[in-house]
């Protein structure tokens, strides 16, 4: 493939590309997201490839190993396209008789699509099941639309156009513009607006500009991040390059996970035919940027998900934050100013570029705009990657989407941002998903681990285990933080094996404050959070734990 | 692995500080431990003092600096997994194995770790050995999991 050397260039490559697909033609979207590989989809993606080869269909019948589909609870999941029929729980042992009734018989096999627990009802297509309508899917759809490691798959989406209209038409300081009015905000932890950090970066004096990809993804209970990335990584890049351009960097830093060997396998991909296609490197395109990225991995620590703490591991360093003052937009990756965002942040790019702000901004709450990845699991009946627009209520994602609670149990409550996040009770269920809100309520989204707990769970006990982790990811460098975590848990623990003692429930709270307005970083600083949520909502439970009750 | 491959891996990286990270974790990935020795050689040729080559091969938990078994046994002990019961599944694999999270057994067989979620929280509790993940484990499933490997 020669590279493309201009707009006109790319358009004409996306005719050429649609000319040669047809949209009827029928295609096996097979999940290989985590999920449905540790259920042992690699068995069924096999058996397809053994089958359609033995039927000679390979010409007629187009198979892709995709990204997470999102249903995860339901996997190994399949859709056949064009009618976009889901079949749910998939064995290799079916698969002959798909490939004979469904694709070339055109007849729904009843026992592979979903069932409605509560009403018997049958839902063949994906716009049907309950936990994919009640979405809104704007970035996690192409999942299993496209295979991850073709970028005509990606281009025949419309892919890059993004980025071709942000270089010839807008320019840098429109693209800003664009994302400042769409009020884009971090989806890695804070809620930041993105558009102000860009601009701060790209104010700042000096002229080596760095741009970063978070993808440590290190909570526990989040996997959203991954499923997008892996399963679309055109679409994260597209965002980076855009960004880069906006900033005025040259070069961009990728850091994830060094533990998904498929994660690392797509974007090195993705890498090289961005490269030869010359949307990477020198003159993107035509137009005169120069910008390339590499990639770097943790290596198993939390806080290295951290912004300045990641920078330091880029650096080859030790993962040790430094204190706030120090404003990473300005100084940040070898002291030079650096532009920090997560997967999701970066993936929402190219649609607010192709789409408007006006667009983007009729999606949400008043100060929350667009959708949000939701890693939905614990305690209920359909795991898996959710997207909805802010303001849908957490009730409507448990109920609407997530199927309500197994085995017959009554919710207690929901937990957001993991370790240092906190939980809503029952009661609070019909509040909007929305950043202010639920910080508000001590709960704040973090980067979108939604965990739902039923009756049976000792709230104290999930604070022991989040402190537990914690105390093992800490880097140690101050002391509030080391030792406050250390104590609180030692605390804790004597609670949970039933010997707590009249003031432990005021001195964890003193602690608790003291280690938050000392730390150096936001481990430290909200590590007490999931403990001062779970004193709001359910003091009596930490009262019963000292009676001994 | 044959000292040949930690020395090709090295040799690449010749000379460039900022690939510490980089070259342990690709001995890592290939030796799953990183020998003294080899953290010598990469001190010497990256040109970066050997304490700080120690600081960072002691410091991420992904570096294993003594020998592991044949076969790594990993168990999610994240908050979903934990949730639904990852402490009987790992409580049993520790007694199968005879060994505790962060151990080796004495024959070399098994490496058993724990913690660190791995992204399979809808599915959990998971387990994952040799890099396959194998979800909704039970003390039960998870002995026949591992009698694959013996
Ligand atoms: C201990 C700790 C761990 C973090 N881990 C992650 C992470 O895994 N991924 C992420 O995107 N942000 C993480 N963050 C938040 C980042 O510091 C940073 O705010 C974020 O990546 C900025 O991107 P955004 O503005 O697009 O959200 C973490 C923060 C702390 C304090
Ligand atoms: S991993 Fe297959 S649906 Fe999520």
């Amino acid at each position: 493939m020669p590279r493309i050397n201009s707009a006109a260039e790319l358009e004409t490559l996306r005719k050429d590309i649609l000319s040669r697909r047809d949209p009827g033609k029928p295609a096996i979207a097979i999940c290989a997201g985590t999920g449905c590989l540790g259920l042992g989809n690699d068995k069924v993606i096999s058996a397809f490839q053994e089958e359609i080869k033995k039927r000679s269909l390979e010409a007629q019948i187009e198979i892709r190993a995709t990204g997470c589909h999102g249903f995860c609870e339901k996997g190994p999941n399949v859709i056949l396209y064009p009618e976009e029929i889901c079949y749910l729980q998939v064995t290799p042992e079916d698969v002959p008789e798909i490939v004979s009734e469904t694709l070339l018989g055109k007849k729904v096999i009843d026992r592979l699509i979903y069932t409605d627990p509560m009403t018997g009802e049958k839902a063949a297509h994906q716009s049907e099941i309950p936990f994919y309508r009640n979405q809104m899917r704007n970035l996690i759809s192409n999942n299993t639309r496209i295979d991850p490691s073709s970028i005509e798959d990606y281009l025949a989406g419309g892919g890059y156009s993004a980025l071709s209209k942000a270089l010839f038409e807008m320019g840098p300081k429109q693209v800003l513009e664009e994302i400042k009015k769409a009020n884009l905000r971090g989806r890695g932890g804070g809620g930041f607006p993105a558009g102000l950090k860009w601009e701060t970066a790209r104010n700042a004096p000096g002229e080596e500009k760095y741009v970063i990809v978070n993808a440590h993804e290190g909570e526990p209970g989040a996997f959203m991040d991954r499923a997008l990335f892996t399963g679309n990584p055109h679409c994260v890049l597209e965002g980076l390059i855009i960004g880069a351009h906006a900033i005025g960097s040259h070069q961009g830093f990728i850091y994830t996970r060094h533990d998904t060997p498929q994660l690392k396998a797509n974007i090195d991909t993705a890498l090289a035919k961005t490269r030869e296609y010359g949307f990477l490197g020198k003159n993107i395109l035509g137009s005169g940027f120069d910008f390339d990225v590499e990639v770097h991995f943790d290596v198993g620590i939390f806080v290295s998900g951290e912004s300045s703490a990641l920078m330091r591991s880029i650096e080859g360093k030790n993962p040790e934050p430094r204190p706030k003052y120090i404003r990473t937009s300005v100084s940040g990756i070898w002291d030079k100013p650096s532009n920090l965002n997560n997967v999701e942040t970066w993936a929402n790019v190219p649609q607010i570029i192709s789409k408007g702000a006006a667009w983007y901004t009729g999606i949400g709450t008043e100060r929350s705009k667009g959708t949000k990845l939701l890693s939905l699991s614990g305690n209920i009946c359909h795991t898996g990657v959710v997207e909805v627009p802010f303001g849908t209520t957490l009730r409507e994602i448990v109920y609407g989407i997530g199927g309500g609670i197994p085995n017959g149990k009554k919710l207690k409550a929901v937990h957001f941002g993991g370790p240092m996040g906190g939980s809503v009770p029952e009661s609070l269920l019909d509040t909007p998903l929305d950043f202010d809100a639920m910080s508000k309520l001590g709960a704040p989204i973090g980067a979108g681990g939604m965990l739902v707990l039923d009756e049976d769970t000792n709230m104290v006990e999930l604070t022991r285990f989040y402190l537990d982790f914690l105390t093992n990811e800490s880097c140690g460098k101050c002391v509030p933080c080391r030792e406050g975590i250390r104590q609180m848990l030692k605390i804790l623990t004597k609670m949970c094996e039933g010997k707590g003692k009249e003031g432990d429930i005021e001195l964890l709270e003193e602690i608790a404050e003291v280690a938050g307005a000392a730390s150096l970083c936001s481990l430290g600083k909200t590590a007490s959070d999931p403990l001062k949520g779970t004193l709001r909502y359910f003091r009596e439970e930490y009262e019963a734990s000292i009676k001994g009750k | 692995m044959d000292n040949d491959t930690i020395d090709q891996i090295i040799d690449r990286h010749e000379g460039r500080a900022g690939s510490l990270i980089h070259v342990l974790m690709e001995i890592q990935s290939k030796n799953h431990w990183i020998p003294r020795e080899a953290l010598a050689k990469v001190s010497q040729k990256l040109g970066v003092p050997f304490t700080r080559v120690m600081q960072i091969a002691t410091f991420y938990k992904t570096f294993s600096l003594t020998p592991q078994g044949h076969h790594e046994v990993h168990v999610c002990t994240g908050t979903s997994c934990h949730i639904r019961g990852s402490q009987r599944v790992l409580d049993k694999i520790q007694s199968l194995l005879g060994i505790r999270a962060g151990e080796t057994d004495s024959n070399s067989k098994f490496s058993l770790a724990k913690g660190n979620c791995l992204g399979c929280c809808t599915l959990g509790p998971e387990i994952v050995v040799d890099g396959r993940h194998y979800a909704r484990m039970t003390p039960e499933k998870a002995e026949e999991v591992l009698k694959k490997y013996n």
